[in-house]
């Protein structure tokens, strides 16, 4: 089996406080991921870990086969930010040309993700004047620029409304279909059912991994939510 | 380093204020404007204002500019696209050189604009001719810019760095020479004044407008401004991290 993100004895502290505690785990290639946990579990800490823009303090994490942060990742990983990292106040398109530079692409790769999040008609728009889905699907091609090996999605799906939030799991599906490795954080458990494989994480301590089948079969419970709770319950 | 990510990252940044008509005026009139008015407060006085209006040409670019620079790298912080940059291969130095070319540009087209008022309009006599005077307001921009890049980088919020602007630029427009001479001053005073960059940026227009040449100490005091400005466009690409 292909790994695309090992960890082995992860920590993170931040701010004099432990964020992530020793998480060991050998996340699977070509697949959705999906870290799921309540809010505060150390979900963005793990995801900045693994795009390179978190400083680890002790363990090992491993990155498509290099340490995470290693100069040769960057253009390799797709990350989408929680929050809408784009610029108000330039058009989809300027956003997502600024971007495509910054990697070496040019024109041609811009229209590719803009029509990839479905937002051709929009492309002269300027950014401020979007609805807030369309702002992530801006955030979204700007992840899915130069055809990244690896996408890292910080709750892309948070605050969105019950139809794009459809929309934007099928083309997580399309893209994860492609062979590209996708890690997908939410707090929100329904969304487990779409991934292949889920990472249950809590104040920062790895849980239970296994596909959302396996651990409600392991826990006897039928849904994840259910198999979440009953680790928890186990644990204290 | 790429030329190529410098100077799109200027692109950008220029384009997103095309977008911002009312900052552009701003700028761009702002100190048109103010220049008039300081015309008709020394309204008796004509000598002392062909000295004093030089100087806040080499002062304004460089407070504007400040300003401009500290929240708009404030903003890519707290918006994220600054962590978003940070896993793209650009350097930290095709960052703030991108910032520092913007808005230097945009420095150009102010000093011009000034330039024409004092000269033509409020008929300041500005004896080495415009061209020095532009390249002394560039400079000065981009010496604002660099302070502002930063600065930013210990400002958490808006608030905060909106206050360096007193922080750390009043204690120097104070000490510059525009409202007493530096040699009246204390004598510490004076050592702080040497040792301030916008002291060198005032000079290089007293300079300009006292002789009809390119002198010497014009030539030291650009190279100030300079060096000062480089070095603290290197600090504040430090202050920017690859990772927390």
């Amino acid at each position: 089996m292909n790994i695309s993100v090992s960890a082995k004895k992860l920590s993170v502290h931040l701010g004099g406080q432990q964020i992530l505690r020793s998480v060991s785990a050998d996340i699977p290639a070509g697949k959705i991921i999906g870290l799921l946990g309540p809010s505060g579990a150390g979900k963005t800490t793990f995801i900045r870990a693994i795009v390179g823009r978190q400083r680890i303090t002790s363990g090992r994490l491993t990155v498509l086969d290099r340490p995470a942060g290693s100069a040769s990742l960057r253009g390799d990983i797709g990350y989408m930010t929680q929050a809408p990292a784009v610029y108000p106040d330039l058009s989809v398109q300027e956003n997502i040309r600024y971007f495509a530079t910054m990697l070496g692409l040019g024109k041609t790769e811009s229209a590719e993700v803009i029509a990839a999040v479905d937002l051709d008609k929009h492309s002269e728009q300027l950014v401020k004047t979007l609805s807030g889905g369309q702002k992530s699907r801006v955030s979204l091609a700007i992840a899915l620029l130069g055809r990244p090996k690896l996408l890292a999605l910080d709750e892309p799906t948070v605050g969105v409304d019950p139809v794009l939030r459809q929309q934007l799991w099928r083309i997580f599906a399309d893209i994860a279909a492609s062979g590209v490795s996708i890690i997908v954080s939410s707090h929100v458990m329904d969304e487990a059912s779409r991934c292949d494989e889920l990472l249950l994480i809590r104040d920062g301590e790895l849980l239970a991994q296994g596909s959302p089948r396996e651990l409600c079969e392991r826990t006897d419970t039928k849904t994840v939510e259910g198999s979440f709770l009953k680790l928890v319950g186990e644990q204290s | 380093m790429s030329p190529r990510r410098t100077l799109a990252t200027s692109g950008r940044v220029l384009r997103q204020l095309r977008h911002d008509k009312r900052t552009l005026a701003l700028i761009f009139l702002l100190p048109c404007v103010l220049l008039v008015l300081v015309k008709y407060i020394f309204q008796s006085e004509q000598a002392l204002f062909n000295s004093f209006a030089p100087m806040v040409l080499g002062i304004f670019p460089l407070i504007i500019m400040f300003l401009v620079t500290s929240i708009a790298t404030l903003r890519e912080r707290t918006l994220g696209t600054l962590d978003r940059l940070m896993v793209t291969p650009i350097s930290k130095l095709d960052f703030v050189l991108g910032y520092a070319l913007a808005f230097s540009l945009l420095a150009l087209v102010q000093a011009c604009l000034a330039s024409f008022v004092v000269i033509e309009l409020l008929d300041v006599p500005v004896l080495a001719g415009v061209l020095p005077m532009l390249v002394g307001a560039v400079l000065a921009a981009f010496l604002g810019t660099a302070f502002g890049l930063f600065t930013s980088a210990f400002a958490s919020s808006e608030f905060q760095a909106v206050q360096f602007l007193p922080a750390f630029i009043f204690p120097q427009l104070l000490v510059c020479g525009l409202f007493v001479p530096r040699e009246q001053m204390a004598k510490g005073l004076q050592w702080f004044a040497d040792v301030m960059p916008m002291s060198y940026s005032v000079d290089a227009m007293k300079q300009i407008a006292s002789h009809s040449y390119w002198t010497g100490a014009l030539t030291r005091d650009l190279m100030v401004v300079v060096a000062f400005a480089l070095g603290v466009l290197v600090l504040g690409s430090i202050t920017i991290r690859r990772q927390d």
